[in-house]
């Protein structure tokens, strides 16, 4: 599925540090993170490459005290108390309407769930680590449509946030105890008497191993490793008396597993390192095919070398991602520029990179649902597709369509639009920069799309500028931006 | 089986003429652009992709439809026990089978005649086993074709991803905001849109230098090689004829007329584009609001109406444009309610239900297989005799000449209605 053409260097040996200038701080910062600003960009590129990348992944380093959290009510769905108890035996009526009432409010909840984190992914200072919780929250797919819980689906994103770019050993120890998960897989199910296969199977399948590398038995033994392995209102629990805790074999070893164990049975595995490094290629480098056979050999080979590198740093990510950040094949011209946006890194880059206002969110969640990626609503426990798979004749019109309307204020569903709606001025974009005709385009082309673009695609730009009786001005500007965000080659980071 | 023509280029090019006759809002660029290919010989001979294939139209009854109040087993003392409310009089019904004791919804009159054309099929009893009572999760169980629930991919968009390269013009056409799961391919995506007039650049609207300037910057040259680059080339390419070509069939007139409801509004704009001969196979809408805990009958009264109408002009208008051999029609809900009624005059999430098929094409019309037991019930639920994945399966194999087994991971038993 990726590019058949030239092949990348396959080196993780750092690229000189003297080649990382403006181009290569955009490449880190779009990759790491999100879209930068102008002025990020010439920062980050003045730190140099070891700061730079040392700041992107131990982000820890980076202040962010001033985001504030979410006010989301930990009781909406709860167990019945007492009262409820007695109302469901004397008034089943009344007492299944305060049931859908209160899956009414956690409806609501969702949304304003939903809505704090896209705003904090516009705010943050460490985007790297909200692109991370993202790619957890793929990796590790629940739904809230299915967990009907959003208290739950905060604190899963909580859980992804604070281990985002620790091990990732602690990752899959800690989703064999997150209530969200365990509800979503129905675990909170699996007895010792009648064991649950869902969470051991997607255990090894999606968040482990990969398709392939385990058995049907495996599965089986695995379940019951897994029993007792129950929810308690918003809590973990262990239910000794449901758990199974006889001999089991899994993976060709044998003894009286429990969940916890069976986790690091999987860790130990070779392949979960490979399969690991896989989705961190996927996420941070380049559109790869799920199926490793489709692999071209240069991608085969670095994602062996970072498997290699995870195992050797026990699925520590910092120095993975240092190592990876820093090196000759992700800043390879057959890298950069060729992967493409999903609908978070559209929306929070364009906002991010332009400073265009945040507008309603509302709309945004809907055109992101248009485009295929609603915030705590993955398709299903496989998470996202990627790559290809967000583009398609009405998505790319959807894509340009939210971007004027992130820009302009132009609601796609209504033809007529003023002026007054825009509220935002771009000028703040052009900070030092000549304000003519080609300086101009060329600093947004740069800023927005790269500077690996050719002048031949610039072209058009420049002349839709010098075409403007009133010269560079807000207006023409906003204007250029609109046709910049809809050119095939935004699509792409 | 034939590749679908997708909308490349080079398709653009064997239809280009035709479609600037066609269409006043095709961009100036493409026609440039044709011209230009045409005279470095990229100009092919044979004839365009004219498509003269089957297409399939889903109709999604949203939110549990009633089948036991669609199709009423009038005959049976228990139907009128179990919904001493909302039970329906003998005299109403439009008697179907009196041996038997069934009929439909007085509102179906049209679905009524549809049957004595031999135009519409009704299978009865499609469920599956361990019937989940969940509107998400049941519709993730049809949508898929999976009890799990499956992987994010639906059994249409599986199907289709065996002809399909993703990015190819329209293979499958979702009317709403969002397409449906059962659209999604791994390689497949719909083409999803509310209305057809949002199926554009919105930019345009700003002002003719920023659209004339959107025109060129497509008009780029694609680069050779097939990376992502070109590959969002092509499909931009696509979109731009796309676009044109569904706006200019929706624009026009139908031949007949189209109740003004939701239901009817999107047939009419499904039946303007498979008479434009879109290169689209799959056409999906959605009718909601079925979910009926309380006060029944006027909602599901309404629904009826709505549904059997629009049907019925669908069939009449694909009739009178020569396109009705071509097409065949599902309509499907997640899931039946309870036989019995609830204590607010409703009905709650029950199981198996009815499944509708429309079309010229139809082995066996009129209602097939037996009405579910009254009495002998799951839990308070009709129990299913036919699996939902064996009418998909024939749709896909004996209709849409698909594999059926690659889409939906094992064989079914035929049901007979193909």
């Amino acid at each position: 599925m990726r590019y058949p053409g030239m092949a990348a260097t396959t080196s993780l040996k750092p690229i000189p540090a003297s080649s990382f200038g403006s181009a290569r701080a955009r490449h880190l910062l779009i990759r790491a993170g999100f879209a930068p600003f102008p002025d990020q960009i010439r920062d980050t590129a003045a730190l140099g490459l070891d700061r730079a990348v040392d700041r992107a992944v131990r982000y820890q380093q980076v202040d962010a005290a001033s985001l504030a959290g979410p006010d989301i009510d930990p009781d909406v769905i709860r167990p019945p108390n007492a009262e409820e108890l007695q109302l469901r035996r004397t008034d089943r009526d009344a007492f299944r309407r305060e049931v859908l009432r209160r899956l009414g409010q956690d409806r609501r909840m969702i949304v304003q769930l939903r809505q704090w984190w896209l705003q904090r992914m516009f705010d943050t200072p460490r985007p790297a680590e909200e692109s991370l919780t993202l790619l957890w929250h793929s990796h590790f797919a629940s739904r809230h449509r299915n967990v009907r819980d959003t208290y739950l689906m905060y604190q899963q994103n909580e859980f992804f946030r604070t281990n985002a770019n620790g091990s990732f050993a602690d990752l899959a120890r800690g989703i064999v105890r997150d209530p969200a998960m365990l509800k979503f897989l129905n675990n909170d199910r699996n007895v010792a008497r009648r064991p649950n296969e869902n969470l051991s199977r997607e255990l090894m399948e999606l968040f482990t191993l990969g398709e392939g590398h385990y058995t049907e038995n495996d599965i089986k033994q695995g379940a019951r490793a897994l029993t007792g392995y129950h929810v308690s209102d918003n809590d973990f629990v262990f239910r000794e008396r449901q758990h199974d805790d006889g001999a089991k074999a899994i993976l060709g070893r044998r003894g009286t597993y429990d969940g916890d164990d069976f986790v690091e049975l999987l860790l130990r595995r070779p392949q979960c390192s490979r399969y690991i490094a896989f989705k961190l290629y996927r996420h941070f480098v380049a559109d790869v095919d799920d199926d490793e056979r489709h692999w071209p050999r240069d991608v085969r080979s670095v994602i062996e070398q970072l498997a290699t590198r995870l195992r050797k740093s026990k699925y520590e990510l910092q120095p993975v991602l240092a190592t990876l950040f820093k090196s000759q094949h992700f800043h390879d011209p057959e890298v950069v520029g060729r992967k493409i946006k999903s609908p978070v890194q559209l929306v929070v880059g364009t906002v991010r990179a332009t400073g265009a206002p945040t507008r309603s969110a509302a709309r945004i969640n809907r055109a992101m649902a248009m485009m295929g990626q609603e915030l705590f609503e993955p398709p299903s426990v496989a998470g996202w597709d990627t790559g290809r798979a967000w583009i398609n004749t009405s998505t790319l019109f959807v894509r340009q369509n939210l971007c004027t309307y992130l820009i302009t204020g132009k609601d796609p569903q209504r033809d007529r639009w003023s002026r007054a709606s825009v509220d935002y001025d771009p000028m703040g974009l052009l900070a030092g920069v000549d304000l003519q005709p080609q300086p101009v385009v060329d600093h947004l082309v740069d800023v927005l799309l790269g500077e690996h673009i050719p002048p031949a695609q610039r072209e058009p730009l420049v002349r839709f500028m010098k075409d403007r009786t009133s010269g560079v001005t807000a207006d023409s500007v906003i204007a250029l931006l609109v046709l910049i965000t809809a050119m095939p080659e935004y699509q792409l980071c | 089986m034939s590749e679908q023509p997708p909308f490349t280029r080079r398709e653009f090019l064997n239809t280009g003429l035709a479609l600037m006759a066609a269409s006043a809002s095709v961009p100036a660029f493409l026609a440039h652009s044709s011209q230009a290919l045409a005279q470095s010989g990229g100009l092919q001979r044979n004839a365009p992709g004219v498509p003269s294939e089957r297409v399939l139209v889903v109709v999604q009854l949203s939110g549990g439809n009633d089948g036991l109040n669609t199709v009423i087993p009038f005959g049976d003392r228990a139907y009128h026990n179990a919904r001493p409310r909302l039970a329906i009089g003998e005299d109403d019904i439009l008697n179907l089978n009196h041996r038997d004791g069934l009929g439909l919804h007085p509102n179906l009159q049209p679905i009524h005649d549809l049957i004595g054309e031999g135009r519409c099929s009704i299978v009865q009893g499609v469920g599956y086993p361990n019937p989940n009572r969940s509107h998400f999760a049941s519709m993730d169980v049809w949508h898929t074709g999976d009890a799990l629930g499956g992987r994010g991919h639906g059994w249409i968009g599986k199907a289709m991803d065996q002809s399909a390269k993703p990015g190819d013009g329209m293979p499958v056409i979702s009317i709403g905001a969002e397409a449906p799961l059962a659209t999604q391919g791994q390689r497949v995506k719909p083409v999803a849109f509310e209305s057809s007039d949002l199926f554009r650049f919105a930019g345009r609207d700003l002002h003719p230098a920023v659209s004339e300037t959107y025109d060129r910057l497509q008009e780029q040259p694609p680069p050779a090689a097939d990376d992502n680059a070109a590959f969002i080339y092509r499909t931009a390419l696509n979109a731009q004829v796309a676009s044109a070509r569904v706006r200019d069939a929706v624009a026009g007139r139908a031949a007949t007329s189209f109740p003004r409801t939701g239901l009817g509004r999107q047939l009419e704009a499904v039946a303007k584009m498979i008479r434009a001969e879109l290169p689209t196979r799959v056409y999906y809408v959605a009718l909601g609001g079925f979910d009926t805990h309380a006060n029944q009958t006027q909602a599901h009264d309404r629904l009826m109406t709505e549904f059997g109408a629009a049907m019925q002009a669908f069939d009449r208008e694909l009739q009178a444009t020569g396109h009705a051999d071509r097409v065949v029609t599902l309509a499907f809900s997640e899931f039946g309610r309870r036989v019995a009624q609830n204590a607010s005059n409703g009905t709650d999430h029950g199981a198996a239900g009815p499944m509708f098929l429309f079309g010229s094409n139809l082995k066996a019309p009129g209602l097939v297989g037996k009405h579910p037991s009254l009495t002998k019930l799951d839990q308070g639920d009709l129990i299913f005799h036919t699996d939902f994945r064996q009418v998909y399966a024939e749709l896909l194999d004996g209709w849409m000449k698909l594999d059926a087994a690659a889409a939906l991971g094992r064989r079914y038993p035929r049901v007979g209605v193909i």
